[in-house]
């Protein structure tokens, strides 16, 4: 008998091309390379200089999503740089004869939302992006992370990586969420407790009943973040609960092929006993709906709590640190949140703009109204996810409160398309970073869960969405 | 790629911790589908007000600090996204070695493939040099990657904690693909042996 191995330890082993004896690096397999318009052009361009192909097109998938306007119509890209960035993405596609879902797809969307929609995210794969929320495919069970652009040309060169073995750290999430809490509440609190630096050099698994009992999407909001917290990658084991997710979708594998895969499938979780560098628990029962003050992922609180005062952290540069991400959020020590009144609400990312996302907002905001003042957008993660929410009606309840219903993208996560935040406005945003200047020069942004946000819609401000009429 | 071994040059102290690749590249200069003319875009907001004019309080905009080509920045240096336009702003702009107590996995990566030698020494080295590289008007430090050392002044010393194969990379300045694509014989064999479905 071999020695217990862990998710990430097996997932590993089987991707070992070659092995560099005086490093200790590895020459890792990727058995799927998704490529978008930003991080890919020069990439492109490195290989037409060296008079190199693209080794695997086949495994190779791109999309057009962090330019892409929401707003109809679509084109022309009134934008003369990000037309150029996307006429660059379509023409490297036919040369170099990677397929595409572009502008005029309806399977387009953000890429790590179309990945896992079209079933090309599937257990034991590694995955690669050029784009550090790539982790989010580990909720299938998959080894995914970013990469930059140097290494995307070489990825597309030779389909493989090297790379040094990360350390393990499991994370632990028991009990069970209070209604309207739920992943993105979780992983927040997590990045809150160990820092934005605090898994750097690690590869998590999340692990532990509650996140057994969250479907795909959730466990998809969950690693998608990973990165906040430092992480290589973030992967969840998969299940039944994955199975059922994939089965069916157009690039999963059907039929005796499908039987074949899921009996691999169920070889790859964590054996009983494997050990972990570090490990971190966390009893999800009591956490509260959480909101970042500040300007990083990790300066976050309850919804019940308090703006901090700098001067309570432990450490000088912490308190700088503090004191400076107040003056950019414009906000005093000791304000209630649920006082933070906002003036913008995007639902949208690749954090939380899927089905279960919209479903669980709409939910909150049905027969209601956004409130006078505030500007309210849904973002879908993909043009499938639009079509899926409009069959169910969500779009009408969307609109008739108030909020725009927009073409998928990445938006106003980053605002590369003309989706904006004007300076000092404040925005609730289900995204993944509320960096300084992220949704738009001077816009600060506090990142909340889909309800919570929804919520803010129709209050104006933070409210404890565990006591909203119809979630509680 | 060139080799680096080592270097010596003015330093200019960023002490702040969780500097995100946000802030040394702003999402408007990701547009650009060249891999060089990021000078200018580096730490953008920080150093140009919104009519483009230097923000005198900002560090890189001092005078003393003119020409600088080492960088001492805070903890988790170059956290957030995996645009690799952060190295190239920071090597357009000149520097040729950053040094902090730790750096973000992406960014470090991105770094070493663009020359540019992301020095971690530890916390105390790290807060020593930041002090002293403030009180020394045009003190110079050296980022040795051969000796594994950086050297600052007041005779601070500190060691390089960096991987092996990162190091080789920078020291030799290969074109690594083609290093890889010497591997073609394995990468063939493993595509016929591979799992799939
Ligand atoms: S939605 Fe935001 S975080 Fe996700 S890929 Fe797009 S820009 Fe990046």
């Amino acid at each position: 008998m071999s020695a217990p191995s862990t998710l990430y330890d097996k997932l590993w082993r089987s991707h070992v091309v070659a092995e560099e004896e005086a490093t200790g690096r590895a020459l890792l397999y990727v058995d799927l390379h998704l490529v978008h318009e930003v991080t890919s052009p020069q990439a492109f361009s490195g290989l037409r200089m060296a008079g190199r192909r693209v080794r695997r097109p086949d495994l190779t998938l791109a999309t057009i999503d962090h330019n892409v306007p929401t707003d109809e119509p679509i084109l022309p890209i009134a934008d003369a740089m990000s037309a150029r960035q996307v006429e660059a993405l379509e023409q490297n596609c036919r040369d170099f004869g990677v397929p595409l879902h572009g502008l005029d797809s309806d399977r387009r969307g953000i890429v790590h939302v179309i990945g896992p929609e079209l079933g090309a995210t599937q257990p034991g794969k590694v995955v690669v992006c050029g784009d550090s929320h790539t982790s989010t495919h580990g909720a299938f069970g998959a080894l995914a992370f970013g990469i930059g652009t140097s290494e995307v040309e070489h990825v597309l060169a030779t389909q493989c990586l090297w790379q040094a073995r990360s350390r393990q750290m499991a994370v632990e999430f028991s009990g069970t969420f209070a209604p309207g809490v739920g992943a993105k509440d979780a992983i927040l609190r997590l990045i809150g407790e160990i820092g934005t630096g605090g898994a750097t050099g690690h590869v998590i698994e999340y692990r532990g009943e509650a996140v057994r009992a969250m479907g795909m999407e959730a466990r998809m909001t969950l690693c998608n973040m990973s990165i906040e917290a430092g992480a290589r990658a973030g992967m969840v084991a998969p299940d039944d609960t994955t199975y059922a997710y994939l089965e069916g979708r157009p690039m999963a594998p059907a039929g005796a092929a499908w039987e074949r895969a899921l009996a691999y499938w169920q070889t790859l979780p964590t054996d009983p006993g494997a050990v972990f560098d570090t490990t971190v628990r966390i009893d999800v029962s009591a956490l509260e709906p959480q909101v970042t003050w500040g300007t990083n992922p990790g300066m976050v609180t309850g919804v019940g709590g308090t703006v901090p005062d700098p001067a309570d952290f432990p450490t000088p540069a912490q308190q700088e640190a503090a004191a400076r991400a107040l003056a950019y959020m414009d906000l005093r020590a000791g304000t209630p949140i649920t006082d933070i009144a906002v003036d913008r609400v995007f639902i949208g990312s690749c954090t939380n703009a899927r089905l279960e996302d919209l479903r669980a907002a709409a939910q909150v905001v049905r027969g209601r109204r956004v409130r006078d003042g505030v500007r309210a957008m849904v973002v879908p993660g993909s043009q499938g996810v639009r079509r899926a929410a409009e069959r169910e009606g969500l779009d009408r309840i969307f609109r008739d409160a108030g909020f725009e219903w927009r073409q998928s993208g990445c938006s106003l996560c980053l605002g590369m398309n003309p989706d904006l935040l004007r300076p000092g406005e404040r925005c609730a945003s289900t995204s993944n970073r509320n960096f300084e200047g992220r949704q738009g020069p001077g816009g600060r942004t506090h990142l909340v869960s889909p309800v919570m946000a929804a919520a803010a819609a129709v209050a104006g401000r933070f409210v404890d969405v565990r006591t909203w009429p119809g979630v509680a | 790629m060139e080799p680096f071994r080592s270097h010596t040059g003015l330093a200019v102290p960023l002490d702040r911790a969780n500097v995100d690749t946000d802030q040394i590249v702003p999402k408007r200069f990701l547009k650009s589908i060249e891999r060089t003319g990021f000078a200018d875009a580096l730490f953008a907001d920080w150093r140009f007000d919104a009519d483009g004019r230097p923000r005198p309080d900002f560090v890189l905009n001092l005078e003393r600090y003119r020409g600088a080509s080492v960088l001492v920045a805070g903890a988790n240096f170059g956290c957030g996204s995996s645009r690799e336009h952060a190295p190239w702003a920071l090597r357009d702009y000149g520097f040729r070695a950053l040094v902090a107590p730790s750096f973000a996995d992406i960014f470090r990566q991105n770094c070493v493939q663009n020359g540019l030698v992301p020095a971690q020494v530890g916390e105390e080295e790290a807060r020593a040099l930041m002090a002293a590289v403030e009180r020394h008007e045009g003190a110079t430090v050296t980022v040795d990657l051969e000796a594994r050392r950086v050297l600052g002044p007041d005779g601070i010393v500190a060691e390089i904690a960096i991987d092996e194969a990162a190091r080789r990379r920078l020291l030799e300045g290969a074109d690594e693909i083609a290093l890889t694509l010497r591997h073609e014989a394995a990468i063939a064999a493993y595509e016929e042996r591979r799992v799939a479905f």
